[in-house]
């Protein structure tokens, strides 16, 4: 299978990258790991007049921890992430359970979060972690809230001449935890459920923050607010994560499909949020 | 446009066209059919290449990415006095029957060991579990990459 023709830039730098999409209006795409928008456009689910690569541009590769932030950069791969020490919590949790290790060898979080496939990993653990999107456009530079970012099934808050440049990841300063837990049929395979959790615990050892998003079993990454503002205040507890979990499973949309059925996967929901709570728990509290 | 890809060692320059898969480029201009086209939507691994030592699946990149950047095949392992010790441990251990998955296989072991010298049997699973294998069952395979391993560790 090959893509339709396209007409290929291979851009040097970031205003290389927003000069080549603005000209090509709504019918640029990005290419940075690729693993997702080639498949698209071999299936021709995808046809993009114009392909702007920008793998060759210095400096997106980035993975760094600065102004309490992990910043990762627009061709940070799945798998700098998963051996990265920088990373934590549910982003540590997640990036081993990206696709497969070839697919992690090139794929990026950047291109994940901006595919908004609403079965991909890293807008749940981001709408849990509470992370923001940095964008450049020709006029400058402008960062956009995850929640706002998510706008729909495969789409983003981006204007045609926008790129993603970075993701940011507040760290937290306190005692914090988080879990990804994703059932999935096989290696590489969609998520058939996932759900992100992350905890930051104060001085107490009352939850201070808490976020929850689900994968796969709602038209969009979606976060779990009733579930969020039920922790929030409260001590860890078996009955807590439970009364969350099962907010959670309500907050959930699943459809009979080929990986289950909706009851089933509405179950898992709830079984994996208590679980995850406990992971992202546990993990605060020893640290 | 005109792409420079260092395949197997040697510089391959040629004339492609943006929409050309790095499989195909590898097959058709490199005139290397070790590289196969299995499912061609990212999941089984038989296209699996080096990019610059890293494996990855060549049905899902471009060849113009690959331009100046260095790639091995299956062909790139064998060494001037005979078998690579990865495939010689495939063909004592029975690490195939079909061979299909077999460059994928072995090229994703050949970057494990690269790592990880002496990998666990778990430590391997996990390195393939992007390949797909339908003959084996996987227990060979697993047997061959540890057991190349190990031939390495001490040659």
């Amino acid at each position: 299978m090959f893509p339709s023709s396209f007409d290929y830039v291979a851009a040097r730098s970031v205003e290389e990258a927003v000069a080549a999409k603005a000209g090509a209006g709504d019918d640029a795409r990005v290419l940075a790991g690729g693993q997702s928008l080639i498949p698209m456009m071999k299936m021709r689910l995808a046809a993009p007049a114009q392909l702007v690569d920008i793998n060759r541009v210095p400096g997106l590769d980035a993975l760094e921890r600065t102004n309490g932030q992990l910043r990762v950069g627009a061709l940070v791969r799945h798998a700098d992430i998963a051996r990265s020490d920088l990373a934590f919590g549910a982003i540590a949790s997640a990036a081993p359970w990206i696709s497969d290790p070839l697919v992690r060898n090139l794929g990026t979080l950047c291109g994940s979060v901006a595919h908004c496939d609403p079965e991909g990993d890293w807008n749940s653990v981001l709408l849990a972690t509470g992370a923001d999107v940095v964008a450049r456009g020709p006029s400058g530079e402008r960062t956009i809230p995850i929640t706002d970012f998510v706008v729909d099934f495969f789409t983003n808050a981006l204007r045609d001449d926008e790129m993603v440049t970075e993701v940011r990841i507040p760290v937290p300063n306190g005692r914090s935890g988080g879990s990804y837990q994703k059932l999935e049929r096989k290696v590489g395979d969609y998520a058939t459920v996932a759900v992100a959790a992350h905890l930051e615990l104060g001085g107490t050892g009352a939850i201070a923050r808490a976020g929850v998003a689900l994968t796969a079993v709602v038209p969009k990454n979606t976060k779990v607010t009733a579930a969020e503002n039920v922790l929030v205040g409260n001590h860890p507890s078996t009955e807590l994560f439970e009364e969350a979990a099962e907010l959670a499973a309500q907050a959930s949309e699943p459809r009979d499909d080929v990986r289950g059925s909706a009851e089933w996967k509405r179950n898992v929901v709830r079984v994996f949020t208590r679980r995850a709570l406990t992971a992202a728990a546990a993990q605060a509290q020893q640290g | 446009m005109q792409i420079t890809v260092t395949l197997n060692g040697s510089d391959q320059t040629h004339d492609v066209e943006p929409r050309t898969l790095l499989v195909d480029f590898i097959r058709t201009k490199g005139e290397l059919t070790g590289t196969h086209i299995g499912c061609d939507t990212t999941s089984c691994g038989a296209c699996t290449v080096l990019l610059d030592g890293t494996p990855v699946k060549s049905c899902t990149m471009l060849a113009v990415q690959a331009d100046g950047r260095a790639v091995t095949t299956v062909e790139g392992l064998k060494r001037a006095d005979g078998l690579h010790p990865l495939q010689a441990a495939f063909k004592q251990e029975h690490g195939l029957q079909c061979g299909f998955c077999t460059p994928g296989m072995m090229l994703v072991g050949a970057a494990l060991l690269e790592q990880n010298p002496a990998p666990t049997e778990d430590d391997v699973r996990w390195a393939i579990s992007g390949n797909i294998c339908r003959c084996t069952g996987y227990m060979n395979i697993v047997k061959a990459i540890r057991a190349a391993g190990a031939e390495m560790a001490t040659s």
